[in-house]
């Protein structure tokens, strides 16, 4: 019920201005509801009053009423009606500016009523004589779409936008384009929410009207290639967005494809030149011609740079999509590392991503310059940023061999600064040098040590106390310097627990004479005292190795580990082609595929499926959603409200070859996951390098696994024993990984290793 | 596409606030405000809530941001906040809180007309002024156009010009405006020299004339430069260029030729980057020591490497001290020098320097006694300059040519400008 309005106030006010015989009066009135209307207050009451000053001359005013209709024509519609007299008569209007004005408007209000009084003006319109009603009304059938995409088929409209794509007017042609791509998007999640909703509409003709909404045959394609070089730059984004999705259908239709498109690389819009990079290297695939894809390639590097000097926001997004094309064609940028040098002003997003793309850009003839970059980013003063380009030293030692000895000189520089934030991550980064190249830099073991007292991160702690295991027999004092560990054992994080633990058992594999009193210390001490199943277990299997047979604890706690590297890539190629595919776009930012951020939260799996039928995908790209899929749940799996995967699979065999691969991953991805800063993009990380790194390091993991199988340690604690070696010190939180067989099945059992990789992981 | 548009003051207050798609409620702003207005930590540009991205640009403490739900192209929504900064500015000259508060309604208006549905649509500022006014644009433009013929415009094969421009005298004026970016590092050695090249024109045409615009890069041969140091006889050679919507990109793609239709009035007609044979207009040598714990000691010696016959301007060096500096004494032959302990700079401002000219500064910093000694992470020291008359690339404009139907004669300026703000720096 409504009461009547209090005969004061500020509507009340408002209502009498509204209602002035004074025009200017009325005119200030509207502009203070809108004003009132911005920062938040309702002003739907005053509707009526509002609308009898539609009927107006002057353009700006009617603009004013058009926008308050906008805003609240879903509180009022019956009274919406009212208005669309006087929307249709405009529609008719001599000036050509207020007849896109009301067309423009009409299709936003969004009522039921007023869509069917808007269908044969719209029809009108999109016939006007004026290009500039026509390019309006092209956008409206998209906006009529939206809301009842029955009425744009019953009515023909997407035929005539099709037509619409060979207008002569530039401008025309990118709009009707633009509604078109719409109007596809829309489409596609049109089969699932219609049958929902409830207002008995028609359903649509097809049970997949999207096929036959916008193909883009060979005619098109011409129109569209005319018009990409004659329209706004606006038109220019859409028109290449609509390249992108074009198949070409021989090679020498790619051909001609990108070279129309190249001349796009010098618009001064980053957009469009992002666009053009996409189509290019979406259609280059097609193209075997050396020269071309040579001259492709050299032309693109240009315009990439250029967009380094644009606006930080910019830049930024330009960085990320230069990471992405660097995994996958490193050569594109090799001289130009100079360009990304970060400078003092720089905002810190922009910092850490040249960072990146400098480690990725490295070479032996790069890499003085480069070293000498980062050491002077270690000295400035955002902690963070000089986290980063310490550890981007190491990552130089890991990629290029031949510049190892200059980066220890680097860091053992860095060292000395005393700063506690640098030597610690310095001492973590050596530690991986140490994993790559064992036994080459032991001499700067003393320097390291002299640094213990400093240490107050778990990690750095944990990296240590790991070297100090592994060189164990060429340190002197190893047992002073691990019982000073000993001493604050419970205080200490877990992992510096495990790490304290597994040293001081290596300690005294190699040199059993003088650490007999400290091994018996640790372990009582971790079996007794702590409280973290995880350690407590692995002393367990420690101590009972070491009590039934030396030799085979040896094979196990000393076994040679598989070498790290630099992973290539920071996406699974699968994932990365479909990333190439979205260039400029948000996904391409996050380097994560649009699914995993987009849509109705999560992945459900009919809409699996239904993606998976889709004939519109191709088997590549299936092969990618099956990553996604994976992406999706562990990302569902930070809600942690999915079901713990307890059960192992039966076959020990096939499950301890499974399990072999995260030690390998966790190598390869130290450095991929340091690098992303949200634990997201780790997850994606830790995935797509679990891909890769499966195959390599599954055999080398079989020995050891086995070895502690056959020492009838069951369970899962026997996984984590005999894993914990294979895994680099700091990441080493046991990773009970259980991956399934990989049947048909796939998607479901892939989510089991998916969420595993994750416990481990936080 | 763009969802919504919004423009927050630094508070978290909602200036502007205008939704284009039905995928978001207007209540999306408070969870912008509380994520990230109100929450200092973040750091990336774009934030994705949920299923739905904020796209923020910070600019006088004002947010402008875009909101998308669907996996839209960053760059153009970026791209856009940055066009609709540009068109703000130009209609009513800065985009603060206080000139949002007061054309809120001009904002919405234009707002609608480049922006429908959440695809930007006419962008170009001459055309928009056309068909919205404000109060002092309509005093420019006596006479208001024909509607008809501006939605002609808007939409045209050259929306950015009028076919009925007139001028007695017609004029067209060339800014060549170079931003120098250098670094140098402690011992000397440039780490990075490139220049970041603009050229402005202003034209002021009659009719619709052809242009055809020649500089000397790389393929056209340079016969003698006018006023060239030493690196005259080089050609220039441009890593890249990019250039208005108005230059035929195709034709620069086949014969490297620059043609275009200018838009009435100033625009951006190329923007280009270079990165061989940078003529650095300054060179600085840096002496600075710490003597004791309490001390810094400053020796900077600047040396101007252009032709004598060439000044610069407002020449602004900027030298980092320490955090805890109590007191600077700094002694200058040219120029004055001043502490800034709020910025932590000394500044040295030299308001003109000739060609060749050398100048010294000596400065003493006294350092407050802390009790654990932070290291100081030395910043660079930062050169601002514009030198007049001088390109840091080398590139000169050769020729401007001017092609219309009724044959007219047209005068051509050309200016040059090479500068720095910010991005001269030299570690030491």
């Amino acid at each position: 019920m409504s009461l009547a309005p209090p005969r004061k106030g500020e509507n009340w006010e408002l209502r009498q201005q509204l209602n002035s015989e004074y025009r200017d009066k009325r005119a200030d009135a509207i502009k203070r509801v809108i004003a009132n209307h911005t920062i938040g207050k309702d002003c739907s009451g005053l509707f009526p009053d509002v609308v009898k000053n539609m009927q107006t001359d002057d353009l700006e005013q009617k603009k004013l009423v058009y926008l308050y209709l906008m805003n609240y024509a879903k509180t009022q519609p019956e009274l919406v009606i009212l208005a669309v007299n006087t929307f249709v008569k405009d529609t008719a209007d001599p000036n050509p500016l207020v007849r896109a004005l009301a067309i423009r408007t009409m299709a936003v209000l969004r009522t039921e009523k007023t869509l069917d009084y808007l269908a044969s003006p719209l029809s009108t319109c999109l016939k006007d004589e004026n290009p500039y009603v026509r390019k309006t009304a092209a956008l409206c059938v998209a906006k009529v779409f939206d809301l009842k995409p029955e009425l744009c088929i019953e009515y023909g409209f997407i035929e005539t936008l099709r037509d619409l794509i060979g207008d002569g007017n530039p401008m025309v042609v990118a709009n009707a384009v633009t509604a078109l791509g719409d109007i596809h998007e829309t489409s596609l999640t049109l089969p699932t929410s219609r049958p929902a909703s409830p207002g008995g509409s028609t359903p649509p003709p097809s049970a997949r009207p999207s096929q036959s909404l916008f193909i883009i045959d060979g005619p098109t394609l011409t129109k569209l290639l005319v018009a990409l070089g004659e329209c706004s730059e606006w038109g220019r984004i859409a028109i290449l967005g609509t390249l992108a999705r074009y198949k070409a259908q021989d090679e020498k239709e790619s051909e001609h494809i990108c070279e129309r498109v190249m001349p796009q690389f010098q618009h001064n819009n980053a957009a469009v030149v992002l666009g053009a990079v996409k189509v290019i290297m979406i259609h280059m695939k097609n193209v075997t011609r050396e020269d071309l894809i040579k001259s492709l390639t050299r032309k693109m590097a240009p315009p990439l740079v250029t967009l380094i000097s644009s606006a930080p926001e910019i830049q930024w997004v330009a960085l990320r999509n230069i990471n992405l094309l660097l995994q996958k064609r490193p050569d594109i940028l090799a001289n130009e590392m100079r360009v990304f040098f970060c400078k003092y002003n720089d905002p810190p997003y922009v910092k850490v991503e040249k960072l990146d793309i400098m480690v990725r850009l490295a070479s032996e003839k790069n890499v003085d310059t480069l070293l000498g970059e980062l050491r002077e980013y270690a000295s400035e003063v955002d902690v963070d940023f000089v986290r980063k380009a310490v550890r981007a030293v190491g990552q130089v030692a890991i990629k290029i061999e031949a510049a190892a000895e200059r980066c220890v000189t680097v860091l053992m520089d860095l060292i000395e600064t005393r700063v506690s934030y640098v030597v610690q991550e310095a001492v973590i980064v050596i530690k991986d040098i140490f994993r790559k190249y064992p036994h080459s830099y032991e001499g700067i073991i003393p320097a390291l040590c002299a640094n213990l007292d400093e240490l107050d991160e778990p990690e750095a702690k944990a990296s240590l106390i790991w070297i100090i295991g592994e060189y164990a027999e060429k340190i002197e004092n190893a047992a002073e310097l691990l019982g000073t560990f000993l001493d604050a054992f419970k205080e200490e994080s877990y992992p510096v627990q495990l790490q304290t633990l597994t040293a001081i058992v290596k300690l005294y594999l190699k040199k059993p004479e003088e650490s007999q009193v400290v091994v018996e210390r640790v372990l009582k001490a971790a079996t007794k005292d702590c409280d973290s199943a995880d350690v407590r277990d692995r002393a367990f299997i420690y101590w009972r190795l070491l009590s039934t047979d030396a030799s085979v604890a040896k094979s196990v706690v000393l076994s040679v580990r598989p070498p790290i590297s630099l992973p290539q890539t920071t996406v699974a190629p699968a994932i990365l082609e479909e990333l190439i595919g979205e260039i400029s776009s948000l996904a391409s930012v996050y380097h994560k595929p649009a699914a995993t951020f987009i849509g109705k939260g999560r992945f459900g799996a009919d809409e699996m499926q239904k993606r998976a039928i889709d004939p519109e995908e191709e088997l590549s790209r299936e092969k990618a959603l099956q990553t996604v899929v994976q992406g999706q749940q562990a990302e569902n799996l930070l809600d942690f409200d999915a079901d713990e995967p307890s059960s192992a699979p039966s076959n020990r065999d096939e499950d301890f070859l499974a399990a072999a691969a995260p030690g390998g991953i966790s190598q390869a991805a130290i450095a991929s996951a340091a690098k992303s800063s949200n634990p997201l993009d780790e997850l994606m990380d830790l995935f797509s390098s679990a891909s890769m790194a499966a195959p390599v390091s599954a055999p080398t993991g079989m020995p050891q696994a086995s070895a502690s199988a056959s020492n009838g340690l069951g369970g899962l604690g026997g996984m984590s024993g005999g894993l914990e070696d294979l895994m680099s010190p700091h990441s080493a939180s046991p990773v009970s990984n259980v991956q399934a067989p990989s049947k048909p099945q796939a998607q479901q059992s892939h989510t089991g290793g998916a969420e595993e990789d994750l416990l481990g992981l936080l | 596409m763009i969802s919504a548009f919004f423009i927050f003051n630094q508070k978290g207050e909602v200036l502007i606030s205008r939704l284009f798609r039905t995928d978001l409620k207007r209540s999306i702003s408070d969870v912008f405000r509380i994520q990230v207005i109100s929450n200092p930590d973040v750091r990336s540009p774009i934030i994705t809530l949920g299923s739905t991205s904020f796209f923020h640009v910070r600019i006088n403490n004002v947010y402008v941001v875009g909101v998308t739900k669907c996996n839209a192209s960053a760059a153009l929504v970026f791209e856009f906040l940055y066009r609709f900064i540009q068109i703000s500015r130009a209609y009513f000259g800065k985009l603060d809180e206080e000139s949002v508060k007061n054309n809120f309604v001009l904002i919405y208006e234009l707002l609608d007309e480049i922006l429908d549905f959440g695809y930007p649509q006419n962008s170009e500022i001459d055309t928009l002024k056309m068909y919205i006014t404000t109060e002092s644009i309509k005093s420019e433009l006596a006479v208001r156009e024909d509607s008809s013929k501006i939605t002609i415009q808007a939409t045209g094969a050259t929306s950015w010009r009028r076919s009925d421009v007139k001028y007695r005298k017609n004029e067209a004026f060339v800014d060549v405006i170079e931003t120098v970016n250098m670094l140098m590092s402690k011992d000397g050695a440039v780490l990075r020299a490139d220049v970041d090249g603009q050229i402005l024109m202003r034209a002021y045409l009659s009719g619709t004339p052809d242009c055809k615009f020649g500089l000397n890069d790389k393929l056209v041969l340079q016969k003698r430069g006018a006023d060239q140091g030493p690196k005259s006889d080089d050609a220039v050679e441009l890593d890249d260029c990019q250039f208005h919507q108005c230059v035929r990109l195709g034709k620069f793609d086949s014969d490297r030729s620059i043609s275009f239709i200018p838009p009435d009035g100033e625009f951006e007609l190329m923007r280009y980057r270079s990165t061989t044979n940078i003529n650095l207009p300054f060179r600085l040598q840096t002496h600075v020591t710490e003597p004791t714990k309490s001390r810094v000691e400053y020796t900077i010696h600047l040396r101007a490497s252009y032709d004598p016959k060439l000044n610069a301007n407002n020449v602004v060096v900027k030298i980092p001290t320490p955090l805890n500096t109590t007191n600077v004494q700094a002694k200058v032959g040219v120029g004055k020098a001043k502490y800034v302990p709020g910025d932590n700079f000394i500044v040295w401002k030299i308001p003109k320097l000739q060609g060749s000219q050398e100048c010294t500064l000596t400065a003493e910093a006294e350092l407050a006694t802390t009790t654990h000694r932070q290291p100081w992470s030395r910043p660079p020291i930062q050169v601002d300059f514009s030198v007049v008359m001088f390109t840091a690339s080398g590139l000169l404009v050769r020729f401007l040519k001017v092609f219309e139907k009724s044959g007219y004669q047209s005068v051509k300026w050309v200016r040059y400008l090479s500068k720095a703000n910010g991005s001269y720096q030299i570690r030491f």
